[in-house]
């Protein structure tokens, strides 16, 4: 709330690009059993424009899960206004697909099965299913995995089945909740190129939350900081990385640059955190 | 040689079997181990396959077998409704739960006088106390299946727009499997040990009866092929859930 915040974030919303999603002083406030309320987020604003790569950091606790469950649809904020593709956003909204931290693959079903799930449930006809589960399965590199369930699968490998299931829905919104958080640092890089890749070729809005600054800053157009609790955007970072980037990006001049802005940012917050604590 | 075949830890578990059915029988036949007491293993067997050929005890072992199967299927449905009702209901389980975990503490058995006074001498009255006995594994079973519902899954649910109903079948349920299916099986041990048991003291038939019947007129050859035919069949029901079961098992996460 304050003046800073403000200045910071109003600072890059210039440039007259297509807005794709929309929050305006989104809130969201959690009940306790005490009767008082749990300010959890906001107010937020933010344009997401269309096709672009947007990371979110932030403390731990500072709202970020709460930010994409807004814009999934998964939870209604307490005041202000969240929008996708203008349409007010009131339960999930269609063309958006979401990837979690956890693995969410459901291990009674195939690889391929799972993949399959979502076009299923919609009532796709068969020929199509096959065509586009070909597709997501050969994309993600699942090919010899079609018939294994997850539990013979490593972590990395269930995640991808995971954004196998998102991409086969062919979304136009994919929002990502530290989908790589449980992955060994290698997988994350490699899974990142992957996610660039994917990201490129459907021309999808990618909302990516994560507390690795490297993460966000190496597969990012625009990075933005979130305060601890409850959270609000400080700073949102533009990195001028060229569309076809990959994670060989850390080793450029500018990548040093970008990181340490966000962790100058995220350090004050982080701090605050460990202050408040007991 | 994985598929199919035994494992080395299989072909030593059957040699310890066999090993120990043959000393069995040498102890009997060099008379360590009096006729009085106990029989040969190959004059069981044979014993069996004498009563099964006549069909001395056919509808014995039909009887048995059928209260078995309807207390089992009332345990899994009943103990199936019951886990779901308690599940719902925070308070009613924080009450219920101590209660629960030392049900297998009291001897259920020391009811059946008050079973007879209901039921009156009948299978009513067997399947009563099998069910009593066999429900609440099934009960703590769905609430540990419940429970274990990663919350992911239910997220994935809403972000695939699933109603109640539909998440119910298609998520929670296949979700819950492999610890539904260990209360399935419990359920079906315990229901088994019921009937028999209880057949020893209030009824005028099944294998449970039979048993008795014979040991009290010092009949043997009878009551140990008796004996026998509880083992195999409670064997074979077991290893054929118990593969089911692993294999349910074998999807679960880590």
């Amino acid at each position: 709330m304050t003046a800073a915040s403000d200045g910071a974030a109003s600072g890059v919303e210039i440039a007259p690009r297509d807005v794709h999603a929309q929050l305006r002083g989104v809130t969201r406030v959690f009940p306790l059993a005490s009767g008082a309320g749990l300010h959890a987020l906001g107010p937020i604003d933010l344009d997401l424009y269309h096709g672009e790569f947007f990371a979110v950091v932030g403390p731990s606790g500072c709202g970020k899960s709460t930010l994409l469950d807004v814009l999934a649809g998964l939870s209604p904020p307490t005041d202000g206004t969240a929008t996708f593709e203008d349409k007010p956003i009131d339960g999930v909204p269609d063309g958006v697909g979401v990837v979690f931290q956890e693995d969410a693959s459901f291990p009674w079903l195939t690889v391929r099965d799972n993949v399959a799930f979502g076009l299923r449930r919609a009532g796709v006809d068969e020929a199509e299913i096959k065509k586009r589960v070909d597709y997501a399965i050969g994309f993600m590199g699942l090919r010899d995995f079609e018939r294994a369930y997850p539990a013979q699968l490593s972590g990395g490998m269930r995640q991808r089945v995971c954004i196998a299931r998102t991409l086969v829905l062919q979304p136009r919104l994919i929002l990502l909740d530290e989908p790589f958080g449980a992955l060994d640092q290698q997988t994350r890089l490699l899974m990142g190129d992957e996610l660039l890749r994917l990201w490129r070729e459907t021309g999808a809005t990618v909302l990516l939350i994560t507390h690795a600054l490297d993460e966000a800053a190496m597969l990012s157009d625009r990075v933005g900081v979130m305060s601890a609790r409850p959270g609000r955007f400080i700073d949102i970072v533009e990195t001028h990385w060229p569309r076809d980037r990959d994670s060989r990006i850390v080793s450029d001049p500018g990548f040093g640059a970008v990181t340490a802005r966000l962790w100058e940012k995220l350090r004050v917050e982080s701090l605050k955190l460990m202050g408040t604590r007991p | 040689m994985k598929r199919g075949g035994l494992t080395r830890e299989g072909w030593i578990r059957l040699a310890v079997v066999v090993a120990f059915v043959l000393a069995f029988e040498l102890l009997c036949r060099l008379g360590v181990l009096p006729r009085t007491v106990v029989l040969p293993p190959s004059e069981m067997a044979t014993s069996l396959w004498h009563l099964l050929e006549t069909g001395e005890f056919t509808a014995d072992i039909v009887s048995t077998l059928q209260d078995v199967a309807i207390a089992s299927a009332l345990s899994i449905a009943l103990g199936f409704a019951l886990g779901i009702a308690i599940h719902a209901l925070p308070r009613l389980r924080a009450t219920l739960e101590p209660l629960l975990a030392s049900y297998y503490a009291i001897p259920t058995f020391m009811f059946y006088p008050v079973f007879i006074v209901v039921f009156g001498v009948s299978d009513r009255a067997i399947i009563a106390i099998a069910v009593l006995l066999s429900i609440v594994a099934m009960i703590a079973s769905t609430l540990t299946g419940l429970d274990r519902i990663p919350r992911v899954l239910r997220k994935t649910a809403a972000i695939y727009r699933m109603g109640l109903a539909r998440r119910a079948l298609l998520i929670d349920l296949p979700a819950a499997a492999p610890h539904l299916f260990t209360g399935i099986k419990l359920a079906f041990a315990y229901a088994f040990i019921g009937v028999i048991a209880s057949e020893f003291i209030l009824s005028g038939q099944g294998i449970g009866y039979q048993i008795a019947y014979a040991y009290n007129n010092f009949e043997n050859r009878k009551m140990y092929g008796l004996m026998l035919l509880v083992i195999i069949v409670a064997t074979v029901a077991n290893a054929v859930l118990d593969t089911i079961d692993r294999r349910l098992q074998s999807r679960l996460r880590r």
